[in-house]
């Protein structure tokens, strides 16, 4: 509740015109892993969120944050509540915070498609839809998704967002999710 | 000797500090044997395979287990920092670790303990924490790709995954991504750009490039960067001049793909097997 009381006192203090203009807020957790679990939450049930880097004054190191409608706080902070990750705190948002990659690069390589999204790359056999390799990263869990990941089935893989924990693995996520859109009509 | 500080993909494995050896497609460390995936393990095997080319001894390690939780990254550093100020490595290699510009800075104070200062080499997770809290120039040699690269021109990114969109991986743009990355202060003395075409950059001046063999497979498999840095390690462990060994460490990982005959399913263990004679190939004593 404190979180709550933070978020709209603010929105008091700063009065209307300031809140129209900039309507989103970030909520900030303990680690990568907290974010990329709430994230999956709260699209689960359907609120308009984007995951975004914190501003360069609270970050730490691999860290990512979660941008909401300040309208929502309230039913957002208590869904997060109630699977047991509150956030640990909220900052007003505003054009400081880093946005992810968004690009993609795919690669033809005959038998078998490459996507990369920001500094990961998955590869897939097109015929089987086998993933047979994942590349690039530098975060730990890289190496643990790609044991996991490679021989598996497109379709049948875990999602990597369910098993990793860094912006690496959300990197791979975004990776993954593009080449399912490209390989599983 | 030449250290070796990272991670494995297990969080049952405890904080090993010791020597390893290899046997087949395994690394042997203590009384545990791991598969020579991507990774440090790939990084490893390929220092090794060099290492033992010179008459060398196999590299010191100090490994923990990290599935990407972060927690066996934070128990190795707070064991590195301890016990390096020890230690008399000549070369020290940093891989995959949970990026934490915390952490980067204690380590580098161990390191100014040690009786000598070693040759510094990051790649991987604790590149991006020595360029995120501003040590970049502490090292002597960084091993990005590209877009890890285009990470170090970007003066505002904390990690590769924020890099802005105007600075993204292009590699006909390296020239001008090296020169911005040594304005901010976000590279080593060096670098090792591996790509396409793999660049050697030396305070912020290309010295040479590498482009043939290209082995277009080589790009989809995991751990060919890896093996590029654990090759170069064990070079300039070895001896060797940073330049040249930039140089055969490029080539031999050319050399080694192409002796392999790869496809984008080839996985990084068989390229290693060649590395050997990929590198003895190359008459690298001229």
């Amino acid at each position: 509740m404190k979180i709550l009381r933070k978020l709209f006192k603010r929105r008091d203090e700063i009065g209307q015109n300031i809140v129209s203009r900039n309507d989103r807020a970030i909520l900030l957790f303990e680690n990568t892993s907290e974010v990329i679990r709430a994230e999956n939450i709260l699209k689960e049930n359907a609120y308009s969120i984007r995951v975004v880097g914190p501003p360069a004054h609270v970050r730490k190191g691999c860290d990512l944050a979660i941008e909401i409608p300040l309208l929502h706080a309230m039913g957002i902070v208590k869904v997060l509540n109630s699977y047991g990750i509150p956030p640990l705190d909220w900052l007003p948002s505003d054009d400081g915070n880093l946005k992810p990659v968004e690009l993609f690069h795919i690669k033809d390589f005959g038998r078998y498609l490459m996507v990369r999204a920001a500094n990961m790359k998955i590869t897939v056999h097109k015929a089987s839809l086998t993933i047979v390799n994942v590349s690039g990263g530098g975060c730990p869990d890289v190496p643990y998704l790609a044991a996991i990941l490679v021989g598996k089935k497109l379709n049948e893989a875990i999602e990597p967002r369910l098993i990793g924990h860094t912006l690496c693995g959300y990197a791979l996520q975004l990776a993954y999710d593009k080449i399912k859109e490209i390989c599983l009509p | 000797m030449l250290a070796i500080v990272g991670t494995v993909p297990d969080e049952e494995f405890h904080i090993y500090a010791g020597e390893v050896n290899l046997e087949g497609d395994s690394l042997v460390i203590g009384e545990s044997r791991i598969s020579i995936q991507r990774g440090t393990p790939a990084l490893i095997a390929s220092a090794i395979k060099i290492l033992e080319l010179f008459g060398k001894s196999p590299p010191f390690v100090y490994l923990a287990g990290d599935t990407g939780r972060g927690n066996g990254s934070k128990r190795l550093y707070e064991f590195v920092v301890k016990d390096l100020k020890n230690r008399a490595f000549t070369t020290l290699t940093f891989h995959y670790l949970l990026p934490d510009a915390d952490w980067c800075n204690k380590i580098l104070f161990s390191i100014d303990e040690m009786p000598i200062r070693p040759f510094l080499i990051a790649d991987a997770g604790f590149m991006y924490a020595a360029k995120m809290s501003g040590n970049a120039t502490s090292f002597d040699l960084f091993t990005p790709d590209p877009g890890e690269l285009a990470f170090l021109a970007d003066e505002e990114a904390p990690h590769p995954f924020y890099t802005r969109g105007f600075l993204l991986q292009d590699e006909s743009r390296v020239e001008e991504l090296v020169q911005r990355a040594y304005e901010h202060g976000n590279a080593s003395k060096y670098l090792l750009v591996k790509g396409r075409t793999d660049y050697v950059v030396k305070e912020g001046k290309i010295i040479e490039t590498i482009s043939e063999p290209l082995v277009e497979a080589l790009e989809p498999i995991g751990g060919t960067g890896d093996t590029i840095t654990g090759v170069v390690s064990a070079l300039i462990e070895s001896g060797f001049e940073v330049q040249k060994a930039c140089f055969l460490a490029s080539k031999a990982n050319r050399v080694a793909g192409q002796f392999a005959n790869p496809e984008p399913s080839t996985q990084i263990v068989e390229i290693i097997k060649f590395l050997h004679k990929a590198l003895t190939s190359l008459n690298f004593l001229i």
